[in-house]
C-alpha cells in the first residue's frame, strides 16, 4: 500500500495541481458540514448535548481503569472473553492467534479505524489470511490498494467514474458504467457471497457500556451486523478510551455522533453486542497504542474524548483542500494531527502545522475537544523537541532578534520597505512563496510610525 | 480614560493608513489616545510557528510600552488574541495579567466599551465582510456559523451606521482566507486555494469591497487579487468607519 515520506505541504501541493478537483473536493465535503449544520439545528439543546457529551468524556478519562474494570469483568460474566493489548503489534498477534488456533483463513471487517491505526489488513495478509473491508467505502478503497482518506467517509477523494473504472477492473462489471445504484448493487452482491463463506468477523467499537459490558456499533449498511452473526467467531477491536460509564449515556452519544458525522439523527443501525449466540464466540481486544501516553500528557489528553465522527475534518478549510491522504496517517484532519505527534512525534512533526487555527473544528466538536488550541500546543512541543527543520529554526531566530529591539525594528523596517521599492526583484522571485501566486503590499511613503512624529508632535512623549 | 494605539508590525510597515485611520477614529470619538513608539510586535509569528518560547523579548517590550494606559487598543483581532492568550511575563506577571484584560480589538472597543449607538459617515459601496478567524472564533466579534446560538455581529453592528453602504451576504458566511501567519509560505498551495476560493465567494456575490478586522487576511486576499487583475478592492473597517477613506 502507498506510503511516503512527503510532508502534508507537499501531498497539499500535488493535489492542488488538478484546481478542479479541489473545487470538488471542498464541496462535497462542505455539504456534509452544511447537512451537519441543519441536523444540528433541528433539535432543542444542542449545545448542552455537546456539553453533556463532553463532561461524560471528561468523567471517563479522569476513572478510566476503573471503567476498564468494570467492563472486563461485565463483559466476562456476559459470557465475551477480553484481551488487552499494548500496542498495534500486540492487537495484530492477538487477532492472529486467534484466527489460526480456529483454522480461520479468510474474515469480513467492518467499522474499524483501530485496525487501520494498527495495520492489521498488511500484518494479516503476510501471515496468510485473507481480509474483506465490507462497508462499501473501505471495500472500494481496498480495491484500489489505498488507505481511507476519511474516518467517515473512507472513499470521498473518488468520483464515482473512478469507482466504476475499479468495479470494471476487478468485478467485470461493464466498461464506463459509473451508475452508483448499479454499483452499490454489484458491491452488496460480490460481499453477500463472501458474508456467507467466512467464519470470522472483525468489527470494531463506538461505544463499551462499562455498566453492562456490552458494546455498540454504529453503521449505515449493517454490514457490521450481517458479519458478526453469519460467523462463528466475532472479533471486536476497542481503543481503551471507548469507554462510557453507563448505557444511558447513548442517549447523548447516539445523538450528537450521526448529527455531527453526517447529518443523519441517528445511524441506520446501532447495534448492541453482549452475549455470544450459542455456538459462537465473542472476544473484545481492548487496545492502548499510546493512549496512556496521551492521557499522561495534561495539554492534550481530552482527545481522547474522540467519537470520530468526522465532523472536523468535513468543516477543517485545510483538509478538504487538501485531501485526507495528505496527512499520511490512519487518522486525517484536525483530529488526526493533534492524535498522531503522541504515536511519533518526528514521523507527524508537520501535522500540527496543517492548519490555519480558525478554530473551525473545536466548535464543531460534539464533545468539546479543544482541537485548535491543541494544535498550536503540539507546535510548542515539537519544536522544543527538536523537530523542526533548521532554516525555519534561523528564520525564527533572527526574526526574534528584530522584533525584540525597537530600533533593529525599525531600521529592518526601513530598509525591506526600501528594498522592496527599490529592488522589487530581491522579493518578488520564484523563491519567494509568496510571490508564486500573490501580489506584495504596495510599500507606503512611511511606516506609521514614521507618520505620527510628523504628525502628532504636540502630544506629550511616550508615557 | 488613556488608550494606547497598539499598531501590528505589518500594518506598521505596510497600511499605515489604517493606522491612521484607527487613531483618527478614536481621536473623533474624544478618546485620549497615544502612540507609544517603542513598540516592534506582539510575538504572535514567533509563537504560532512553535516558537513561543523566544517570544520573551517582545513580552517585556509589550508590557513596557503598555502597562500604563487604561485600555489598550489595536486594528486586529489575531494580534489582540495573541496578547489575550499568550502574553506573560516571569518579571512582571501581575503586569501581564493586567495587559491581558485591558487589550481591545477595535471593533470591541467601539461596541462594548465606548459603546457607541452612531457613527457619521458615507460608503456607498456593495460590502462583503470577511470574519477573521481569530477575531471572530476568538474574540467572538460575531456568531460563528458552527454553533447553535443567537446571530450576532459587531462588525455589521458599527457598518450598519454608514451611510449607503450595502453589506452582501455570502455563500461561506464565516470561512477561513488561508493566511494563517506562516501558514501562508510554508503551505503555498492551500493558503492560496483558500484565498482564491474567499475572494470568489465575494466576486460571486457583488461585493466592491471586502473589509475586515484584521489587514493579515485582506492583505493576503489583496495579494491574490492584484495578481489576478481584480477590481474587487480590500479595506480594513476603521477605514470605513473613520469616513476618510477616497471613494
Amino acid at each position: 500500500m502507498k506510503t511516503t515520506d512527503k510532508d502534508h505541504a507537499a501531498l497539499a501541493n500535488e493535489f492542488n495541481k488538478d484546481a478542479p478537483r479541489v473545487d470538488w473536493h471542498d464541496e462535497t465535503l462542505w455539504w456534509v458540514r452544511q447537512k451537519r449544520d441543519n441536523a444540528v439545528k433541528k433539535i432543542p439543546g444542542w449545545e448542552e448535548l455537546r456539553e453533556a457529551g463532553s463532561q461524560i468524556k471528561n468523567n471517563v478519562l479522569a476513572n478510566l481503569s476503573g471503567y476498564l474494570k468494570q467492563f472486563e469483568a461485565n463483559a466476562q460474566a456476559n459470557g465475551v472473553h477480553v484481551h488487552w493489548a499494548i500496542d498495534a503489534k500486540e492487537h495484530n498477534e492477538i487477532v492472529l492467534e486467534l484466527l489460526q488456533s480456529n483454522g480461520v483463513k479468510k474474515i469480513v471487517k467492518s467499522k474499524s479505524m483501530l485496525t487501520e491505526e494498527c495495520n492489521l489488513n498488511e500484518y494479516l495478509n503476510l501471515n496468510g489470511v485473507d481480509v474483506i473491508d465490507t462497508d462499501l467505502g473501505e471495500f472500494i478503497v481496498q480495491l484500489a490498494n489505498e488507505h481511507p482518506s476519511h474516518i467517515v467517509l473512507p472513499c470521498i477523494h473518488k468520483k464515482k467514474e473512478e469507482i466504476g473504472e475499479l468495479f470494471h477492473q476487478h468485478l467485470g462489471t461493464p466498461a464506463g458504467n459509473a451508475d452508483p445504484v448499479f454499483l452499490t448493487e454489484t458491491a452488496r452482491r460480490h460481499l453477500r457471497e463472501t458474508f456467507l463463506t467466512r467464519k470470522a468477523a472483525l468489527t470494531g467499537v463506538n461505544f463499551a457500556v462499562a455498566e453492562t459490558g456490552e458494546f455498540v456499533v454504529c453503521t449505515n449498511e449493517g454490514n457490521a451486523d450481517m458479519g458478526a452473526h453469519l460467523a462463528d467467531i466475532h472479533i471486536a477491536s476497542m481503543g481503551i478510551e471507548k469507554i462510557i460509564p453507563k448505557r444511558k449515556h447513548l442517549g447523548v452519544f447516539l445523538r450528537v455522533l450521526a448529527r455531527s458525522a453526517t447529518g443523519q439523527p441517528v445511524t441506520t443501525y446501532s447495534s448492541h453486542f453482549k452475549t455470544p449466540r450459542p455456538g459462537a464466540s465473542t472476544h473484545i481486544v481492548i487496545v492502548d497504542n499510546g493512549r496512556s501516553k496521551q492521557l499522561g500528557r495534561e495539554d492534550f489528553r481530552n482527545s481522547l474524548k474522540c467519537i470520530r465522527c468526522g465532523a472536523c475534518m468535513n468543516t477543517c478549510p485545510v483538509y478538504r483542500r487538501s485531501g485526507g491522504h495528505s496527512y499520511n496517517n490512519a487518522i486525517a484532519g484536525p483530529i488526526g494531527s493533534i492524535l498522531a505527534p503522541n504515536l511519533d512525534m518526528k514521523k507527524h512533526a508537520d501535522l500540527p502545522f496543517a492548519s490555519t487555527l480558525c478554530g473551525s473544528c473545536t466548535n464543531v466538536c460534539p464533545v468539546k475537544i479543544d482541537i485548535h488550541d491543541q494544535l498550536y500546543k503540539w507546535r510548542q512541543v515539537i519544536v522544543k523537541s527538536g523537530h523542526a527543520p533548521v532554516p525555519k529554526k534561523a528564520a525564527m531566530g533572527a526574526m526574534t532578534r528584530v522584533l525584540s529591539s525597537p530600533v533593529s525594528y525599525k531600521v529592518a523596517g526601513k530598509l525591506g520597505r526600501l528594498m522592496m521599492k527599490r529592488a522589487p526583484f530581491a522579493v518578488n522571485n520564484q523563491f519567494n512563496p509568496w510571490y508564486k501566486q500573490r501580489e506584495l503590499p504596495v510599500v507606503p511613503e512611511n511606516s506609521f510610525g514614521e507618520w505620527y512624529k510628523k504628525n502628532r508632535n504636540n502630544k506629550p512623549k511616550d508615557i | 480614560m488613556k488608550v494606547g494605539l497598539f499598531v501590528p508590525c505589518y500594518v506598521d510597515q505596510f497600511y499605515p493608513g489604517a493606522a491612521i485611520a484607527t487613531l483618527e477614529l478614536l481621536e473623533k470619538l474624544g478618546v485620549d489616545v497615544q502612540y507609544p513608539s517603542r513598540q516592534t510586535c506582539c510575538g504572535q509569528p514567533m509563537a504560532n510557528s512553535g516558537f513561543e518560547h523566544l517570544t520573551g523579548g517582545c513580552n517585556e517590550l509589550f508590557i513596557e510600552n503598555f502597562s500604563a494606559f487604561d485600555y489598550i487598543v489595536c486594528p486586529s483581532g489575531s494580534c489582540v488574541l495573541h496578547i489575550k492568550h499568550h502574553l506573560q511575563s516571569d518579571k512582571n506577571e501581575a503586569k501581564a495579567a493586567a495587559i491581558r484584560n485591558k487589550v481591545y480589538e477595535l471593533v470591541e472597543f467601539l461596541t462594548d466599551v465606548l459603546k457607541i449607538t452612531n457613527l457619521k459617515g458615507s460608503f456607498p459601496h456593495k460590502v462583503g465582510i470577511h470574519q477573521s478567524c481569530h477575531g471572530q472564533r476568538g474574540l467572538q466579534l460575531s456568531q460563528m456559523t458552527e454553533l447553535v446560538a443567537p446571530s450576532f455581529s459587531k462588525p455589521r453592528y458599527l457598518l450598519d451606521m454608514i451611510a449607503g453602504l450595502e453589506i452582501m451576504p455570502l455563500d461561506r458566511a464565516d470561512e477561513c482566507c488561508g493566511f494563517g501567519g506562516t501558514f501562508c509560505v510554508a503551505e503555498e498551495a492551500v493558503s492560496v486555494k483558500m484565498g482564491k476560493d474567499r475572494v470568489a465567494d465575494h466576486i460571486r456575490n457583488g461585493v466592491e469591497y471586502i473589509t475586515a478586522a484584521d489587514l493579515s487576511c485582506l492583505m493576503h486576499m489583496e495579494g491574490i487579487l492584484r495578481r489576478q487583475g481584480s477590481p474587487l478592492k480590500v479595506i480594513h473597517i476603521a477605514e470605513i468607519l473613520n469616513g476618510e477613506c477616497t471613494v
